[in-house]
């Protein structure tokens, strides 16, 4: 289990946390590179159904990140991603998903270290969670019964 | 039921409403809605604890809209999605009359959303029993018992579609799950793509649903999965305050917030 080495998708706004990202790598700060971004307009277009898609597709863990609160370019859309979340989040505790394998932050453009912060730390907590058996088998399956 | 004929054949007989919408007897003595036009055809009405059916989904059926202004035998389930339909701006108070008996046995008839707003915050709107507690049950199993129940069960969904044609909140004339540019579900009935359609359907039914429990009744395969919607209408009732089906007023849950609002996992 050792030599595991996580895939990470995150989904992250392009005026705080992607640029924090950036921030991050212009300050030369050295973070885990399990982590693939994907640059979104805002937190609000990041539909529930990308990180299933993430998962689909083989990610062992999910970050979603945006601006802070009252710090949104558009105003309210991570107000509205938060609300999508909470519901989220719950729903598919109730379905049996490991949420301990999403992780939802703010991290705003000048915060280059806490962006590389989160990313060791939730990349740690996946490692220690291991491959994500579970959701591996349902997309194994799912090979087998399609007939297209 | 005699109160709820009578009714329902002077309404038609003065030419007020053009059609009932209420329940009669089908084959096998099941309950079946009927859609009367005529006033000697009230006499196939009935009104019993039977019928459970929630008869708003008919509501906003082109068919049924292109009739004129109807009146709908109501329960609780009813009222409360006319209510919610009202909110969503679906339906307006002059299109239809809304007849009910209450459990005493006497006959009302409401006029307007406020009526039934007043009537349905003296009703019991909480889950059913039976429901609850296996929401509960389910909460106690760990993560991986849960997924093993969720997968058990929706091994067996063959994708009819069923319970979103008997949801009376379902009511896009085109669905995500018909999307194919891109795909975002598969089109057969493999145990991802059963998995993802029930994660959107309960998420676009988010602070929506009535509880009326009828997409479970409607599964031919039996699966219980009116407990998902059940698990947002607490969620929602938990952070947000809000039920669904209450008042003709209600934002919309999902595309509304407050600045405020309360979660213990970001970080
Ligand atoms: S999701 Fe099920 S319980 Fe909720 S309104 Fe639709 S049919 Fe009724
Ligand atoms: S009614 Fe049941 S079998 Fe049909 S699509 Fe819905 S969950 Fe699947």
């Amino acid at each position: 289990m050792s030599d595991f080495q996580p895939k990470i998708v995150a989904f992250v706004c392009t005026w705080c946390t992607y640029a924090g990202a950036d921030l991050a790598g212009t300050s030369r700060i050295k973070y885990e590179p399990n982590v693939k971004i994907i640059r979104f307009p805002c937190t609000g277009r990041i539909d529930y159904m990308f990180l299933i898609k993430a998962f689909a597709n083989g990610a062992d863990g999910v970050i979603v990140s945006g601006c802070h609160p009252n710090d949104c370019h558009y105003v309210s859309g991570n107000f509205h991603a938060r609300r999508r979340w909470i519901v989220f989040r719950e729903l598919v505790d109730f379905l049996g998903m490991d949420v301990n394998r999403l992780c939802f932050s703010w991290v705003s453009a000048a915060e280059g270290a806490q962006w590389a912060k989160i990313v060791n730390s939730f990349t740690e907590e996946i490692r220690q969670l291991g491959p994500y058996k579970a959701y591996m088998e349902l997309v194994k399956k799912d090979k087998n019964e399609s007939v297209f | 039921m005699d109160s709820i004929r009578k009714r329902a054949r002077e309404l038609l007989e003065k030419n007020t409403v053009k059609v009932v919408i209420g329940y009669g007897v089908g084959s096998d003595n099941t309950v079946r809605a009927i859609f009367v036009r005529r006033p000697e055809g009230v006499e196939e009405l009935i009104f019993d604890e039977t019928c459970v059916q929630n008869l708003a989904v008919y509501l906003l059926k082109n068919e049924i809209k292109q009739i004129g202004k109807l009146c709908i035998i109501a329960n609780i389930s009813a009222l409360r999605t006319i209510l919610q339909l009202a909110s969503e701006h679906q339906i307006h108070e002059e299109e239809l009359l809304c007849l009910s008996v209450t459990p005493n046995g006497e006959l009302l008839e409401f006029t307007g959303f406020k009526d039934i707003e007043n009537y349905i915050s003296s009703c019991n709107r909480d889950l059913p029993d039976k429901e609850s507690e296996m929401i509960k049950k389910l909460e106690k199993m760990s993560v991986d018992e849960r997924w093993q129940f969720w997968m058990n069960h929706l091994s067996r969904c063959i994708k009819c579609y069923a319970c979103r044609s008997a949801c009376p909140m379902c009511y896009c004339t085109r669905c995500q799950v018909e999307y194919n540019q891109p795909q975002w579900i598969t089109v057969e009935a493999t145990l991802m793509g059963n998995f993802e359609w029930q994660i959107t359907r309960t998420m676009h039914l988010a602070g929506r649903c009535v509880n009326c429990g009828e997409c479970a009744r409607a599964c031919p395969e039996d699966i219980p999965i009116n407990l998902l919607n059940y698990k947002t209408v607490l969620t929602v009732k938990e952070k947000y305050n809000i039920s669904a089906g209450t008042n003709a007023n209600i934002d919309s849950v999902m595309s509304s917030f407050e600045s405020d609002d309360k979660e213990n996992f970001i970080r």
